[in-house]
This record gives C-alpha cells, sequence and structure tokens, in this order.
C-alpha cells in the first residue's frame, strides 16, 4: 500500500525548501530524500491532496497497438481528473535515465513511461520527478483480442493502478455504467466506449448495481404494471424481488450487499426491505398514503436517503435504515418550485446528490450531511438523475443540454464536464463499483 | 208415300179445320228461344259471386299486408331495441375506459374527475364478476423514477372513490406506468395535461357485460 505523505512547510530545512523551488508544481510537496529512510514493504510516493492535480508526464510508445494503448491509457488518467495529463504525440521513446530536471520544468510530477514486453504485455514504469527515481515498476498481461471489451478493461485496469501509485488512490478507469435506452438496458465503459445493450432484457427502468458488481436489480415494466428484479449479469438469471401487484420500482442495495430496499405499496408507496437470500419482508417508511421512494444508502450501511411527498411535494429524507429517525434532508429555502428528488449519497459519505428545480428547470446538486451546505453544479439544459462513481468524487447524470437526453460525467471538484453517450436518448444511469472482469 | 200422307193430313187438317168455327192457332213444335231472365239470373250470379272472391281476395291480401307490416314494425321495433342496448352498452364501455386528469404532481381527484368515475359505476354495480385494472401516468417532467411511484398514488386515488361507492377493492388492481406510456407525444402543456391520468381497463369479464 502507498504510504501517502504530506510535509508542511514549517519544518522544512531550507534546502529542501531550495530545492522545491525549482520544482513548479501547484501544491505538490515530497519529503526530501535525506529526511526518512525508506523502510521495508513501504514505498514512498506522491503526495495528493484534494485540489491539486500533479502533473503526469506520459512518454510515447512504440510498437504494435502502441497507439492505441497509449491512448486508452492517457485518457482515462486525464478522465480521473486527478492528474494533469501531458502527453505529447511526438517524440521518441526514452530509454535509459530520465533527464528529471527536464520533466520537472515541463510541470510533471510523475512520469509514465511504458513499452512492450516480450509476452506481448505492458511493461509499465512510474518516476517521481521530485525525488529523481522510480516509484513504481510492474508488467501487466494483456489478453483478449485486440480492441475487444476485454483487452480495454485490462488497460483501463493498468490505468487504475498506475493511478493508485501516483496519487495513493485507484482510478474509476475498470468501471461500467449501466443506462436506460428505448425502455431497456444498456451499459457503457467509463470512457464512453463500447455502448451495448444488456442482453436478454426486454425492459428495464432505473438499474442500481449490487457492490459485487455482478449482479444488478432493476424495475420491470409489463402490461400489469412494474416489478423489481434482480438479474444475475454473468447467468442472466433473473428473479423477482418485489411480491405487490402493479407498483414496484427503484431498487437500492444496502452496501453489504445483503438486503435490497425498493418502493412498493397500493395506496401511496413505501419502502420495503427485504433481505437478498429471501426472507420477510420489513417496511421501512410509513408514508401513510404519500409517495416514499428513490431509496440510497449511506455506505455505513446504516441510514438512507429517500424521496417523500409526504410534505406535499417531493422532497429529500433520510432516514435510520430500520425507519427510525426520518428527518427532512433538503431543508435550504434553494430553488423555487419545490420538487427535489433522485438522492444518491456519495461512496465517501459526505454528500447526497439529488436534482433539484431552478429556475423552472432540473439541476444537479449536492448537499452535505454535515454542513447541510447546498452546491449547484449545473447551469445548462435540463440535469437530473445523478449516480456517484466509486471514487466519490465523479457523478453521472441525464441531461438534455446537447438537444437529447444523454449521460454526461462531472467532476464535482474541479465542475469539468464530458459527453459519456452518444446515439439515441440515453437516462437512468448507475455507475458500476470497481470491477474485476470485462463482462 | 209421302205425298199421300201429305195430301191426307192436309186434307184433314183442312177438314178439321173447317169443321171448327174458328180455326185453332196451329200446334207447333216449340223452337229454342233466349230466356232473358234466366240468363240474367244466371249472370248476375255469376257476377256476384266474382264481386265476392274479389273481395275476399283483396281481404286477404289487405290482411297480408297488414301482418307483413306488422311484423316489419315489430322487426324494427326489435332492431331499435336491439340498437339501443347495443348504444347503451357502448355508452357503458365507453365511461368505464374514458380517462381521468390530474393536475401537476398531484394525485388528488378533480371534481370533473370524481363525475367521470361516477359514471363508470353502473356498469360495475351490474357486473360483479368483472375485474379492472387503473393504470396511473404521468408527464414526462419530473423524476422518471419517482414519477413511477406517484402515478400508482394516481391510481390508487381513483381506486379508492370507487371503493367508497361500493365496488369491492379485490375487483380493482392498481398500476403505475409513470412517464413511460404517454397518450400524447411531444412536450408543452397540451401533451403534458393529456400524460398525467389514470386510466381504466376491464382485464376480467370483459365479454359477457351485462346492461346496467
Amino acid at each position: 500500500m502507498t504510504r501517502v505523505l504530506r510535509h508542511s512547510s514549517a519544518t522544512m530545512s531550507s534546502a529542501a525548501r531550495a530545492w522545491l523551488l525549482l520544482t513548479p508544481l501547484l501544491g505538490v510537496l515530497a519529503r526530501p530524500l535525506a529526511a526518512q529512510e525508506p523502510s521495508q514493504g513501504v514505498r514512498i510516493g506522491l503526495t495528493y491532496s484534494a485540489g491539486t492535480r500533479p502533473g503526469l508526464y506520459v512518454l510515447p510508445l512504440r510498437g504494435t497497438n502502441a497507439d492505441s494503448i497509449r491512448a486508452i491509457l492517457t485518457r482515462d488518467l486525464d478522465f480521473s481528473d486527478r492528474l494533469s495529463v501531458i502527453a505529447p504525440d511526438s517524440g521518441a521513446p526514452v530509454t535509459g535515465a530520465l533527464n528529471y530536471p527536464l520533466y520537472a520544468r515541463l510541470g510533471a510530477a510523475a512520469v509514465l513511461q511504458l513499452s512492450l514486453n516480450a509476452a506481448g504485455g505492458l511493461h509499465v514504469v512510474v518516476h517521481e520527478v521530485g525525488a529523481g527515481r522510480v516509484l513504481f515498476t510492474r508488467d501487466f498481461p494483456l489478453s483478449g483480442t485486440l480492441h475487444s471489451a476485454e483487452w480495454r478493461f485490462r488497460l483501463h485496469a493498468i490505468a487504475d493502478e498506475i493511478e493508485r501509485q501516483v496519487t495513493g488512490a485507484p482510478g474509476i478507469a475498470a468501471t461500467r455504467v449501466l443506462f436506460v435506452r428505448g425502455g431497456t438496458l444498456w451499459q457503457v465503459d467509463s470512457d464512453g466506449a463500447f455502448e451495448r445493450p444488456v442482453s436478454g432484457v426486454t425492459s428495464a427502468l432505473g438499474p442500481v448495481w449490487h457492490p459485487s458488481g455482478t449482479k444488478v436489480a432493476y424495475t420491470e415494466l409489463r402490461d400489469d404494471g412494474t416489478h423489481v428484479v434482480l438479474r444475475d449479469l454473468a447467468t442472466g438469471a433473473v428473479r423477482r424481488i418485489s411480491t405487490r401487484r402493479g407498483a414496484n420500482s427503484s431498487p437500492a442495495f444496502s452496501p453489504d450487499g445483503r438486503t435490497i430496499v425498493y418502493s412498493s405499496g397500493e395506496d401511496g408507496t413505501d419502502l420495503f426491505s427485504v433481505p437478498m437470500d429471501g426472507g420477510e419482508e420489513y417496511r421501512v417508511t410509513v408514508g401513510r398514503g404519500s409517495t416514499n421512494s428513490q431509496p440510497s444508502f449511506a455506505p455505513d450501511g446504516r441510514r438512507l436517503a429517500f424521496t417523500t411527498s409526504r410534505l406535499g411535494r417531493p422532497e429529500i429524507y433520510i432516514t435510520d435504515s430500520d425507519g427510525a429517525n426520518p428527518e427532512l434532508l433538503t431543508t435550504s429555502g434553494f430553488g423555487d418550485q419545490l420538487y427535489r428528488a433522485d438522492p444518491a449519497w456519495s461512496p465517501d459519505g459526505r454528500f447526497v446528490a439529488f436534482s433539484t428545480q431552478i429556475e423552472g428547470r432540473f439541476q444537479v446538486a449536492t448537499i452535505g450531511l454535515r454542513d447541510r451546505a447546498v452546491k449547484q453544479h449545473t447551469m445548462e439544459g435540463v440535469n437530473e438523475d445523478p449516480a456517484w462513481a466509486p471514487d466519490a468524487r465523479h457523478l453521472v447524470f441525464t441531461s438534455s443540454r446537447s438537444g437529447t437526453k444523454q449521460l454526461w460525467v462531472l467532476d464535482t471538484e474541479s465542475g469539468r464536464l464530458r459527453q459519456l453517450t452518444h446515439g439515441p436518448a440515453s437516462r437512468m444511469a448507475a455507475w458500476s463499483p470497481r470491477l474485476s472482469t470485462a463482462r | 208415300m209421302l205425298n199421300r200422307s201429305f195430301v191426307v193430313l192436309a186434307v184433314a187438317g183442312i177438314a178439321l179445320g173447317a169443321a171448327a168455327c174458328r180455326p185453332p192457332a196451329p200446334e207447333v213444335a216449340p223452337t229454342p228461344t233466349a230466356n232473358r231472365d234466366s240468363i240474367d239470373a244466371a249472370n248476375a250470379e255469376r257476377e256476384r259471386r266474382e264481386a265476392e272472391e274479389r273481395a275476399a281476395r283483396e281481404r286477404r291480401e289487405a290482411e297480408e299486408r297488414a301482418a307483413r307490416e306488422r311484423a316489419a314494425a315489430e322487426e324494427r321495433t326489435r332492431r331499435e331495441a336491439e340498437e339501443r342496448a347495443r348504444a347503451a352498452m357502448a355508452a357503458a364501455r365507453a365511461a368505464f375506459a374514458t380517462a381521468i386528469y390530474f393536475d401537476l404532481d398531484k394525485a388528488e381527484l378533480t371534481s370533473e374527475a370524481r363525475a367521470v368515475l361516477d359514471a363508470k359505476l353502473p356498469l360495475l354495480r351490474a357486473n360483479a364478476n368483472v375485474r379492472i385494472r387503473i393504470a396511473g401516468h404521468a408527464d414526462d417532467r419530473g423524476s422518471d423514477e419517482y414519477n413511477l411511484a406517484l402515478s400508482q398514488r394516481r391510481a390508487a386515488a381513483a381506486k379508492r372513490y370507487l371503493v367508497d361507492q361500493g365496488i369491492p377493492a379485490d375487483r380493482i388492481d392498481v398500476a403505475g406506468f409513470g412517464e413511460e406510456r404517454p397518450a400524447a407525444q411531444g412536450s408543452g402543456e397540451d401533451a403534458w395535461s393529456k400524460n398525467r391520468r389514470d386510466e381504466f381497463e376491464i382485464i376480467v369479464g370483459g365479454e359477457t357485460l351485462r346492461l346496467p
């Protein structure tokens, strides 16, 4: 596990301070080698603090499919929004020792050196510029047909590991986003490649990933109404979770993957919790005829957020997961026509993202659980239905800004936006956990 | 011989005639002459008979005509009654199938909605074996997923009203389709108002409905 170190300038020696002045990097601090001997099993990595973006210089790669490999890795690292990727197209691959001061002058805190090994795999070396040494070396196998989903998935996993070495936290490249198109279930890789339907699904709304990444729950719409089902992605096996007729929707999994909560009812809807391996249903909310829907668990599984109409219009409440202590979360008087829905609790527990109506249009906002401060993240078009990436930093949501409803990815820290899906209208996105397989 | 007999007879006759004071009218065999009275009588008889037959025929034809007209009138009456029954059944079905509409983000019944629901009661009361489904819908604004649950409340509101009016709850299914099955495409209040609705469908017993 890479240890990430932070150094305060108050205790820095004057030599270290002078040395640091030579590295024109925004906010990147590195403990000078003289001040610490690395002990067995501990690696010194770059510090990474929120709001900073260490520069990563990606050296050229030559060889079979080199351009594709480098392009995919570069894009994944750039999309993490935690690194400033410097990857010029031209230049010759570097062999031998690196000229670290050169890269420092170019703004890089780290250098990524790639080459293809004899087995057709990727040899990866990450250099730490400030320390002037190799931080990390590994050979990664590359399997699967060229350009296939599996081959790309391998590269995404490599990018995530590179990011972990450089910043201390893995990337989110080896993930997928499920969404709804034409009333049925589709998926796309995190970088926007391979929009494809999930085979064997005829009707699906509001998908959610099981924490294992191997199953998905969603609402199935049939002539007699809506039902909640659970689908195994590998086998295609489908099991109906809901028991009532006609109105069952918006499932959510507890973070330990053992419980599923969904909205159901015959007169109004309430949240019901049921163990994944079967058993008695438990009523979580007592809505007394109001609409209660869209549960979203806190990462510790102890609380969940949901949308309720009990105040006369949709608002977001949080409650203990057994239904005790329901409390209004979206209390602030922001927005005009009060309508808040689509709650999504961030994987680090700090925020609930949601849709809120502002000046007649829906926008994506987040509210802090501690300070209840609301931050609006979108302005243009109609934006709704946010879902968190596993890094607790990126959100995927539905936006009309391009003319049709499409999925867009937002970095909540920098505000950077990119369009994820293209083609026919797309909505109701769910970001997978970090996945271990390409399927 | 003839000449001799004749002369004898003639002489005898003259003699006889001469013997009387007055000579008697000669006895002559009557030749057939037309008897006007009997002919007239026969004619009159025949005409009378023909007139009777004509009259009888005319009476018969009149009766047949009348009978046909009666039958036709009955047929018409029967068809009209059938038509009325068909129309009444079509009206009852139409009243049953008429949708009710809702205000934005609301699941409460308007007074128009209640009137439309009242018009469904006769058919439901006359057909105790019928099972219906009320499907709630929403317009495409607002949260897609939340609209699934909201639309269920719209169906539940209509069900509650019908149950309050005496229809057994176990004859009514509810479903919520959210914004997924719009009645009108496009945006703008014109389309939206047509989509915020409940629809009504007979799911069991619709083929053999009795008139209310």
